[in-house]
C-alpha cells in the first residue's frame, strides 16, 4: 500500500494517455480544447446514464441484492450506449463547427483535421473514463491498510489500474475507427465499435477472476489498435519508413522552426 | 474571522472579460488609443479581457472588408489565436485550482469546522431545521451581495469624482493584507500539518522577501511570469479565506447570486461596472494591474495612469466579488514593437478566487474526486464558451455566469447521481 503502490498504479494506468497528451496535443491549443470539451461530452453521458439508474434504484426493491446487481448491470450497459450515442453526437459537433468555419474562412484545409479531432476526441473520452474510474481507488490507495483482507482479492489496485489503461486506450482507438466509420458511412463498423465497448465493459462483470477480464481486454485492444492504425492511414510501408527515420513527410512536418 | 477580507475588494474588478481591439492603424502611438481600452478595473470589472489577435489582423478585418485572402487569413489567424488565448486562461486558472484543491486536501485547516463567521454573513446554519438554515443562507446572501452592491457603486463613485489617492491607498492596503498577513497565515498552517518546526525570525525572513517582492511585482513592474505567479497565489489564499468562514449553504447559494449580479453589472445599461468600463475609457486610462491577471505584457512604455491597481483591504470582500465577473474590452497602449505580438488575455482576479472558491468546496465536502473533476471540466468548459461568446461579440462580457452556472450543475449532479453509481461499480469492479 502507500506510496508505491499508488505512484505504481498512477503510472500504469495514465502513463500511455499522459505520453500521448504530452507529445501530441500539448502544445497546440487547439487540440487541447478538442481534448477538454471531449471530456465533457462523455461526463454529460454519464451523468445522463446515472440520472436514469438512480431514479431505476428509487422505484426498486433496495433489499434485494440481486435485483440491485441486476440493476447495475442495466445501468452499465445503458452508460455505454449512451457514451457511443454521444460520441456520435460530438462527431456530428465537430463536422458542423468544420463546416462552418470552412465556410467563414473560405480556406481549402481546417486548422485540425477531423482525424486529429477523432483522435483527441477518444483521448479525452479516454481520460475522463480512466479518470472517473481510478481516482478515488488511486486516493485510497495512499493512505493505510491491507488490500483483501475480507476474502476479496489482493490484486485490486494492480487490476484496477491495467484496467484503466486499457479502457483509455481503448477509448482513443474506439474515437479513432469511429470518426472514421462516420466519414464514409460506414455503419457496420460503427456498430462493431459499439459492440466491442458492450463487450469489454461485459467482460468485467467477472471481475474478480482477472484472467477472464484483463487477457480479453488487451486482446481487443490490440485488435482494435491495428483497426484505428489502418483507418487512420497507417500501413506497413508507412510504419517501416518511420521506424527507419526515412518517412520524409514526418520528418518534415517536425521540423521545429528556430 | 471577523478581520475585514478586504483583499477580496481586490478582487473585484477582475472578472472582466475583455477583448483588446487592436487599433485600426499598427504604428498608431499609444496615447491615443491604448488609453480608452484599458478600462479601469475597479471592481466593477470583472471580466476577461483578449486582446485581439495581431494588428493586421483586427487592422484588415476592420478596414479591408471586401479583401477576401484577407479576411480568410483573419480567419484562420484568429481561430488559432482564440485557441491560444482560451489555453492562456487554462493554464492558470487550472493552477489556481490545483494550489486550492491541494491545500484543501492536505491541510485540515481549511475545511474544519469554525463558529467564527464574517461579519458579512451573520446568520448561522447550525440550525435544528433545514428550511431554517435555508433561510439563514439565503439571508446571508442577501447581505454578501448587498454589501458588494454598495461598495461597488461607492467605487463606481469615487472613481468619477476622481478621488483616486484614495483608492490607491485602499488597493495597497488590501495588497499588504493579502501578501502578508494572510500568507503567514497560510505559512503557519502548512508547517503545523506536516509537523515542521520552523523559528519565527525564519518564517519573518520568509514572509518578509515573499510579501515585498509580491507588492513590487503587483504594484509596479516585475517579471511577466512572476507577477502572473503572485496574482494566483493571491487569488488561491482568498479562495481558501472564503472556503474556510463561508458556511455551507451560504457558500453555494451566494456563487449562485454573484453569477446572476456579474450578468447584470456588467450587462445591463445602468450596471455599476459597465458604468465604470464607460467612464475608464471616456477618460483613456489603464486598468490596474494588480486586479487583472494578464498573461501577456502589461506594461507598456510611457503609461502614466496614476490609478495601478491598488485595492483597498477592507472592501475586499465586497469587491474580490464585485470583481468577480465582467468582460471588458479592453485595449491597451503599446510601444509599436509589440503591436505585431498577441496580445495576451486578461482575466480578472475575482473569477479566479470564485471558480477555486467552487472547486475547492467540491473537493472539502466529502472525499470523492469525481466531483471535483467534473467541476473542474464544468468550469473549464464555461471558460472556453465564455470566451467563444467574447471572440463573436467582442465587448465586456461576464466571465462567471456560465461558469459557475455548469459547475454548480455538475457538482450537484455529480454528488448526487454518479457517486452512488461510481461507487457501486467500484464496489464490484465494473468498468464502464
Amino acid at each position: 500500500m502507500t506510496a508505491s503502490v499508488f505512484f505504481g498504479c498512477t503510472f500504469i494506468a495514465f502513463g500511455p494517455a499522459i505520453a500521448l497528451f504530452l507529445f501530441t496535443i500539448a502544445r497546440e491549443p487547439l487540440r487541447v480544447i478538442f481534448l477538454i470539451a471531449g471530456a465533457f461530452f462523455w461526463l454529460v453521458s454519464l451523468l445522463l446514464s446515472s440520472l436514469v439508474w438512480f431514479i431505476s434504484v428509487q422505484i426498486s426493491n433496495k433489499e434485494s441484492a440481486a435485483q440491485q446487481k441486476g440493476l447495475l448491470i442495466f445501468g452499465v450497459v445503458l452508460c455505454v450506449l449512451l457514451q457511443e450515442t454521444f460520441r456520435f453526437a460530438y462527431y456530428k459537433l465537430l463536422k458542423k463547427a468544420n463546416e462552418g468555419l470552412l465556410t467563414l474562412s473560405q480556406e481549402e484545409t481546417m486548422p485540425i483535421s477531423i482525424r486529429q479531432l477523432a483522435y483527441v476526441s477518444g483521448l479525452g473520452f479516454g481520460f475522463m473514463s480512466g479518470a472517473f474510474s481510478v481516482v478515488n481507488i488511486l486516493a485510497d490507495s495512499v493512505g493505510p491498510g491491507t488490500v483483501g483482507i475480507h476474502g476479496d482479492s489482493q490484486h485490486y489496485f494492480l487490476s484496477s489500474a491495467f484496467m484503466t489503461m486499457a479502457i483509455i486506450l481503448l477509448h482513443m482507438f474506439w474515437g479513432v475507427v469511429f470518426f472514421d466509420a462516420c466519414e464514409k458511412q460506414r455503419w457496420w463498423a460503427v456498430g462493431a465499435v459499439v459492440a466491442s465497448h458492450l463487450v469489454v465493459s461485459c467482460l468485467t462483470f467477472q471481475n474478480p477472476e482477472y484472467v477472464n477480464s484483463l487477457v480479453p481486454t488487451y486482446v481487443i485492444l490490440l485488435l482494435m489498435g491495428v483497426w484505428a492504425f489502418y483507418s487512420a492511414g497507417g500501413s506497413l510501408r508507412n510504419l517501416k519508413l518511420c521506424l527507419t527515420c526515412k518517412d520524409k513527410d514526418f520528418l518534415l512536418a517536425n521540423h521545429r522552426p528556430r | 474571522m471577523n478581520a475585514s477580507d478586504s483583499d477580496e475588494d481586490v478582487y473585484n474588478e477582475r472578472t472582466a472579460l475583455v477583448p483588446s481591439e487592436t487599433p485600426a492603424v499598427p504604428s498608431y502611438r499609444p496615447d491615443d488609443l491604448s488609453m480608452p481600452d484599458d478600462l479601469p478595473t475597479q471592481r466593477a470589472k470583472p471580466g476577461l479581457s483578449r486582446r485581439g489577435g495581431p494588428a493586421a489582423v483586427d487592422g484588415s478585418g476592420g478596414g479591408g472588408g471586401s479583401d477576401q485572402e484577407v479576411d480568410a487569413d483573419d480567419e484562420e489567424l484568429t481561430l488559432k489565436y482564440g485557441a491560444k488565448h482560451v489555453i492562456m486562461l487554462f493554464i492558470p486558472v487550472t493552477l489556481c485550482m490545483a494550489v486550492v484543491v491541494a491545500t484543501i486536501k492536505s491541510v485540515s485547516f481549511y475545511t474544519e469546522k469554525t463558529d467564527q463567521q464574517l461579519i458579512y454573513t451573520p446568520f448561522t446554519e447550525n440550525t435544528a431545521s433545514v428550511g431554517r438554515r435555508l433561510l439563514n443562507s439565503v439571508l446571508n446572501t442577501i447581505i454578501m451581495i448587498s454589501v458588494i452592491v454598495v461598495m461597488t457603486i461607492f467605487l463606481v463613485v469615487l472613481y468619477k469624482y476622481r478621488c483616486y489617492k484614495f483608492i490607491h491607498g485602499w488597493l495597497i492596503l488590501s495588497s499588504l493584507m493579502l501578501l502578508f498577513w494572510f500568507s503567514f497565515m497560510y505559512l503557519g498552517e502548512v508547517f503545523k500539518t506536516y509537523n515542521v518546526a520552523v523559528d519565527y525570525p525564519t518564517v519573518g525572513v520568509i514572509i518578509w522577501n515573499f510579501g515585498a517582492v509580491g507588492m513590487i511585482c503587483i504594484h509596479w513592474k516585475g517579471p511577466l511570469p512572476l507577477q502572473q505567479a503572485y496574482l494566483i497565489l493571491i487569488s488561491a489564499l482568498m479562495a481558501l479565506v472564503f472556503i474556510k468562514y463561508l458556511p455551507e449553504w451560504s457558500a453555494w447559494v451566494i456563487l449562485g447570486a454573484i453569477s446572476v449580479y456579474d450578468l447584470v453589472a456588467v450587462l445591463s445599461p445602468k450596471g455599476p461596472l459597465r458604468m465604470l468600463v464607460e467612464t475608464a475609457q471616456e477618460r483613456n486610462e489603464p486598468i490596474f494591474p494588480a486586479l487583472i491577471y494578464s498573461s501577456a505584457m502589461m506594461w507598456t512604455v510611457g503609461m502614466a495612469s496614476p490609478m495601478e491597481a491598488q485595492r483597498s483591504e477592507h472592501q475586499s470582500d465586497e469587491e474580490a466579488e464585485q470583481s468577480g465577473g465582467g468582460v471588458e474590452p479592453e485595449r491597451r497602449q503599446f510601444p509599436e514593437d509589440e503591436l505585431e505580438e498577441d496580445r495576451g488575455v486578461k482575466l480578472g482576479l475575482g473569477d479566479f478566487i470564485f471558480y477555486s472558491v467552487l472547486v475547492g468546496k467540491a473537493a472539502a465536502t466529502g472525499g470523492d474526486w469525481n466531483t471535483t473533476l467534473a467541476c473542474f471540466v464544468a468550469i473549464l468548459i464555461g471558460l472556453c464558451l465564455t470566451l467563444l461568446l467574447l471572440a463573436i461579440f467582442k465587448k465586456a462580457l461576464p466571465a462567471l455566469p456560465i461558469s459557475i452556472t455548469f459547475g454548480l450543475v455538475f457538482y450537484f449532479s455529480t454528488d448526487f447521481l454518479v457517486q452512488p453509481f461510481m461507487d457501486n461499480l467500484a464496489a464490484h469492479q465494473f468498468y464502464i
